[in-house]
């Protein structure tokens, strides 16, 4: 393979890899943002990858090429549905954000799976038929050297996704409920001292999450894993999780971080096909994401380690 | 109802207010008025009842009873958000705000201006701008919070009650985390405030402060008003006389101290705190076998700090701690309480955060620092057969009330609470006994029982060292008495020769206790 | 009244709210929630080769349950436990394939000991990281256990020799000196995979409650869980017990795993995903609320439920429903706030007096 093609080829199985977690990880930094942890991203991207892969197959007859996109609106939705369960367990019943979080991961696998089975008489689904595939993206591809690397035959959901990241950060950081959003998860007294609605703006960080995760896990679904099975969702929750702390809570950073192990997790899956790292044991790439993470979260050590009231239930006071 | 003109010159007037907490009256019958365009001092120690009081103007307490007139009109303050509609604003002694957040996120949230969809900054900036140059404030808008000086941090809550339009501010005990140039700054703030019509309440125990700043002052004391007055003219013994009063109190018997040897020895001890400020200034201290010397001062002048340095819960910046002419200057806290045969016992200042496990039993919290030692344990090994029968040895000499001792201790009475650590602490014999703060919030009971346990360990010989911000209760144990202002021991008196008003002046920085400035 | 609240009526309550909820699903989808639970009891406990099997599945969990336990008494979520049993795994049949030829009495006591090991090592290292770095001990072990999963993989296929394979993805079967199948325990279940594991388990049970309850260290423990600053106060070292206490709840995981793998499958083979026996073993603490004694009434109710899976299957209803309850149960756990709420009267706050500045 010369150069060129192995960039191409690395390039969009980084975006492809990489898109699911952006999404997912951008969720993540709502609901932490908002003082919420929420290690239950995994769990709502199974849900996120089901509802889509069944919508996919149910009615890909019907819409055609728009399916794809329909079913990833519709795991987003299921995903939000599916995080109401921690926002009530943790907001408004003062559960620990960890076995609630536990929880969505114990019950989403279990519960898709037993759908599955309810709904097709099998353990896994047919492969879907409306996938969301490669594509040129117009004129962009007609760039010298670089059009070909980045914008030929490479997802265009990726570069949406990537500008979803921007547009997150603009909502985080430059708007009045982003503002108040992270107010409540850094200190939640002083914003209910100002009126603002602790509640509110937390179930919004969780719910927001859900949609988030669930289209990660839908467009995962129908980009990578083309069915839905047990071992569909296999971790990149937990990748999305790392990917949101790598990036400080940021969605530009948590965009960046999630390209990066999209990155390691490209090279282990094409790395078969690259002559100068197909001797490089492919462990290496596939727990780069996780001792990255925990290296980044030790040299943090003092600084910012998240949003303060992170993880903490609030008990409004009379 | 009529009112007369003269009345609605008031901002406020607070009359016949009564708050009940369970069985303690915090305010009792408490009347204060508030005069358009002054600065009304709140004038009392702490627990006397002046915190009680702001929470309910500031719409966070309801009163049992009484009545609330804002000007002339009578208003019900039912919470926070109603208060601040009403034009009153609280800067809390602990700041409310948000370390992450720059100023002017601070000021704004909650009351954002938005342009389209997005924060209006230029406009926000502008807002606070102008208040910030109308009164002086002179703060740096783009800064973080948790980069801004505490001085400059407070200037940030002001203007936060500024900026949704209060016209009454009410200072919760403002000075007491500034230094002498920040202090002199926001006094000349709160008058620049009142001179723009706004009126000002005033919460603090700092007398020189109160001549300094106030027009008119109200002396509070034990949940009741004693008197309001002007300040012009009150001399500061005047002040310190009315705020600890004269109606004393239960007095200990206590034979005369026959100080011994020297137990605690602390030279030229210097501890600094995170931001770099030695919160403990170059401080020596002797405390003999046999007397009790009492650190007097206000909360924050460095007394927790010193206390910590003792035990080996922080680090000592220089400086050199004996006890009983071993170095433990920087040595952990287990070597300093746990060997040695037990030489240090300490009742620490908040007794469920520092002093129990409220959700272990009495038996449990008795042997906390004993539990790998014989009787209680051997070869890693409790025995509770032991533990449980000196729990109940001890529940009974210390006249802990409870039906056994494997009940939580947080069922258990804040002066049942005390007992089991004072239980605990003098049940090992220590020659050093460190007590902060022991009666804070008990009853009458409680106290008299904890002060007789105190003296009868400094008449069998013991060195006790008794960190108390009531006035009263240093007076009354102590044998010698060290004030502390600012990090530093502003003097150190004889507990017979001296008397509230030399020991206020002492706590509120004036040095030698003399006379008036 | 309250602590007791928390002990009995909040897991009782969620295991009936559970299989409530699960009943509804099941009559949902059209079957009968009744012959569903028939058929899963029959399946799990209907003659002693299911009673055999559903101790047996009890046993992990119990040991886990047991190292969650543990790791909650000093304050810290152990999430790592299913990483920690994969560790434990690897090490006891790695030991049991390199030491092949030693008698019992050696191969089988150091095959467990180096399950143990190597995770009492691995569980401090989130106990490290924790008390000098203040990392979050969730963060890490979860990380640890995609980690850990990955070099699992990698040690079966690149790290150990031919010899020690079965094909590409399995060792060959231990030999019978590392086993902790017996005869007895086997013809007792009718040929079930029962083994000393469960014995050992019950062991740790008792040990575990003398730790908590008996031992200094276990006072340590407790007392950093519920106040850390009184510890220090009192004296208490933070970072040896909290480092111990992670060691230890490691070490049960690694017995989880070297049950598993020295009792249950007598191989190692690689897995696509992290241990179930973690997350479940984390389920079993909660509703037996950190007791030892709840633990072991847990795992036995949850070994009941997964063992009964195949019995509903049988019913026509797909078995994942079993853990869809147990996930429920868990959420009832956690969110007992909603339990208490609905039988007590709503606790009048406690009057506080003033609060002096």
């Amino acid at each position: 393979m010369n150069i060129v093609s192995i960039l191409t080829l690395v390039v969009s199985s980084t975006l492809i890899f990489s898109a699911p977690l952006i999404l997912t990880a951008i969720g993540g930094t709502f609901s932490e943002r908002s003082g919420i942890v929420n290690v239950g991203l995994e769990g709502i991207m199974v849900i996120g990858a089901f509802s889509a892969v069944v919508f996919n197959l149910s009615f890909a007859d019907k819409f055609g090429d728009a399916t794809p996109w329909i079913a990833l609106i519709v795991g987003g939705i299921a995903g939000i549905f599916f995080s109401l369960i921690h926002a009530v367990a943790t907001i408004t019943l003062r559960a620990d954000h960890i076995i609630s979080g536990t929880v969505l991961n114990l019950l989403a696998p279990s519960l898709a799976v037993f759908l599955v089975k309810v709904i097709y008489q099998k353990g896994q689904t047919d492969n879907i038929k409306q996938a969301f595939g490669y594509s040129d993206i117009p004129l962009l591809d007609r760039i010298p050297f670089l059009g070909q690397i980045f914008f030929s035959k490479t997802s265009i959901v990726a570069y949406i996704v990537i500008f979803i990241s921007f547009v997150a950060w603009i909502i985080i950081f430059k708007t009045k409920f982003g503002l108040r959003l992270r107010s409540v998860g850094e200190n939640p007294q002083a914003a209910d001292t100002l009126g603002i609605n602790v509640y509110l703006m937390r179930y919004s960080g969780v719910l927001i999450s859900g949609l988030m995760g669930g289209l990660g896990g839908a467009l995962f679904a129908q980009s990578i894993s083309i069915n839905f099975s047990i071992s569909t969702i296999a971790g990149q929750g937990f990748m999305a999780m790392a990917a949101m702390i790598f990036g400080k809570w940021n969605p530009i950073g948590a965009m960046l971080s999630a390209l990066f192990f999209g990155f390691a997790q490209s090279l282990s899956a094409v790395g078969s096909q690259i002559s100068f790292i197909k001797n490089v044991p492919v462990v290496y790439l596939q727990v780069a994401p996780y001792v990255i993470t925990i290296i980044v979260l030790v040299a943090f050590l003092g600084k910012y380690n998240g949003p303060k009231a992170n993880g903490t239930n609030y008990i409004k006071s009379k | 109802m009529s009112k007369t003109t003269t009345e609605t010159l008031n901002a406020i007037e607070m009359k016949n207010i009564t708050k009940i907490f369970g069985n303690f009256k915090a305010n009792d019958d408490i009347n204060i008025t508030l005069k358009k365009g002054e600065i009304l001092a709140l004038l009392g120690e702490n627990g006397a009842g002046k915190s009680t009081l702001m929470n309910i103007l500031s719409g966070l307490l309801q009163p049992t009873s009484g009545q609330i007139l804002l000007n002339g009109k009578l208003t019900n303050i039912d919470s926070p958000a109603t208060a601040s509609k009403l034009g009153i604003g609280m800067v809390h002694q602990h700041f409310m705000l948000i370390d992450d957040f720059t100023v002017e996120e601070n000021i704004s949230l909650g009351y954002e201006n938005t342009k389209h969809f997005f924060l209006d900054k230029n406009k926000t900036e502008q807002e606070i701008k102008q208040i910030s140059e109308q009164y002086g404030l002179g703060i740096d808008l783009k800064q973080k919070v948790a980069d801004i000086t505490v001085g400059m941090q407070q200037r940030v809550e002001i203007l936060k009650v500024l900026y949704r339009g209060a016209d009454i501010l009410i200072l919760d005990e403002p000075t007491a985390v500034l230094t002498p140039q920040e202090i002199d700054e926001l006094i000349e703030i709160m008058h620049g405030l009142t001179k723009e019509g706004k009126s000002i309440i005033l919460i603090t125990h700092k007398l020189d402060e109160i001549r300094k700043i106030a027009d008119r002052v109200t002396v509070i004391r034990r949940g009741k008003t004693i008197d309001t007055f002007s300040t012009k003219g009150v001399s500061n013994k005047e002040l310190a006389q009315l705020m600890v009063g004269r109606e004393v109190s239960f007095k200990t018997k206590k034979p005369e101290s026959l100080p011994t040897k020297t137990v605690l020895s602390i030279r030229n001890l210097i501890v600094e705190n995170k931001q770099g400020i030695q919160s403990v200034n170059d401080v020596d201290l002797d405390v003999l076998a046999g007397e009790v010397v009492g650190i007097a001062g206000i909360d924050g002048n460095g007394q927790s700090e010193l206390i910590q340095a003792i035990l080996g819960l922080t680090k000592i910046k220089s400086g050199t701690i004996e006890i009983l002419d071993n170095d433990v200057t920087n040595k952990n806290v287990k070597d300093i309480i746990q060997q040695a045969g037990n030489i240090v016992g300490q009742v620490p200042e908040d007794r469920q955060k520092e002093g129990l496990v409220l959700d272990m039993n009495i038996a449990e919290n008795i042997i906390l620092k004993t539990y790998n030692r014989y009787p209680n344990s051997s070869k890693g090994i409790l025995n509770y057969k032991n533990i449980n029968s000196h729990a109940r040895d001890l529940i009974t000499e210390f006249d802990i009330r409870t039906t056994n001792e494997q009940n939580k201790v947080k069922s258990l009475s804040g002066g049942n609470q005390q007992k089991v650590i004072i239980a605990r602490e003098i049940d090992q014999n220590p020659e050093l006994l460190i007590i902060s703060n022991p009666t804070r919030g008990l009853d009458v009971g409680a106290i008299e029982y904890i002060h007789q346990r105190i003296i009868e360990q400094r008449t069998s010989g013991k060195a006790v060292l008794l960190v108390s911000f009531e006035l009263d209760e240093i007076m009354n144990l102590s044998d010698r008495i060290a004030v502390m202002h600012a990090g530093k021991i502003q003097g150190i008196v004889n507990a017979k020769s001296t008397n509230e008003e030399q020991l206020g002046l002492l706590m509120a920085g004036v040095s030698n206790g003399g006379e008036n400035e | 009244m309250n602590n007791k609240l928390d002990k009995f009526f909040v897991p009782i309550l969620s295991v009936i709210f559970g299989l409530l909820i699960g009943a509804l699903i099941i009559a949902l989808i059209g079957y009968n929630p009744i012959l569903g639970y028939q058929s899963m009891l029959n399946s799990s406990l209907g003659n002693s080769l299911s009673i055999g099997e559903t101790l047996r599945t009890a046993t992990p969990l119990i040991l886990t349950a047991l190292g969650f336990a543990v790791a909650n008494y000093v304050g810290l979520f152990n999430i790592g436990l299913s990483g920690q049993a994969l560790a434990g795994w690897v090490g006891s049949i790695w030991f049991a394939l390199v030491f092949d030829g030693l008698p019992k009495i050696i191969l089988l006591p150091g095959s467990i000991l180096a399950g143990i090991l190597a995770c009492a090592l691995i569980g401090i290292i989130p106990g490290i990281l924790k008390v000098f770095f203040n990392t979050s001990e969730v963060i890490t072990t979860i990380m640890m256990n995609y980690i850990l999963l990955f070099v699992s993989t990698h040690i079966t296929h690149n790290i150990w020799p031919k010899s020690f394979m079965q094909g590409t993805d399995s060792t060959k079967i231990i030999s019978n000196n590392a086993s902790l199948r017996t005869e007895w325990l086997t013809n007792l279940t009718g040929g079930s995979r029962l083994n000393l594991g469960f014995l050992l388990a019950l062991i740790f049970i008792i040990l575990i409650y003398v730790l908590i309850k008996y031992t200094t260290l276990g006072f340590e423990i407790k007392t950093i869980g519920l106040n850390p600053i009184a510890a220090k106060y009192s004296g208490i070292s933070l970072k040896k017990t909290i480092v111990s206490a992670m060691a230890i709840s490691g070490g049960l995981a690694g017995l989880a795993g070297a049950t598993e793998g020295l009792g249950t499958f007598q191989n190692f083979f690689i897995q696509s995903q992290s241990l179930g026996i973690g997350f479940d073993g984390m389920a079993v603490a909660l509703l037996g609320s950190g007791s030892p004694i709840g633990i072991f009434i847990s795992a036995l109710l949850f070994a009941v439920l997964k063992n009964g899976a195949p019995g509903m299957n049988l019913a026509g209803i797909p078995p994942e429903i079993v853990n869809v309850i147990i996930a429920i149960i868990i959420f009832f756990v956690g969110a007992k706030y909603l339990i208490k709420y609905f039988i007590t009267v709503e606790p009048k706050k406690e009057v506080k007096g003033e609060e002096n500045k």
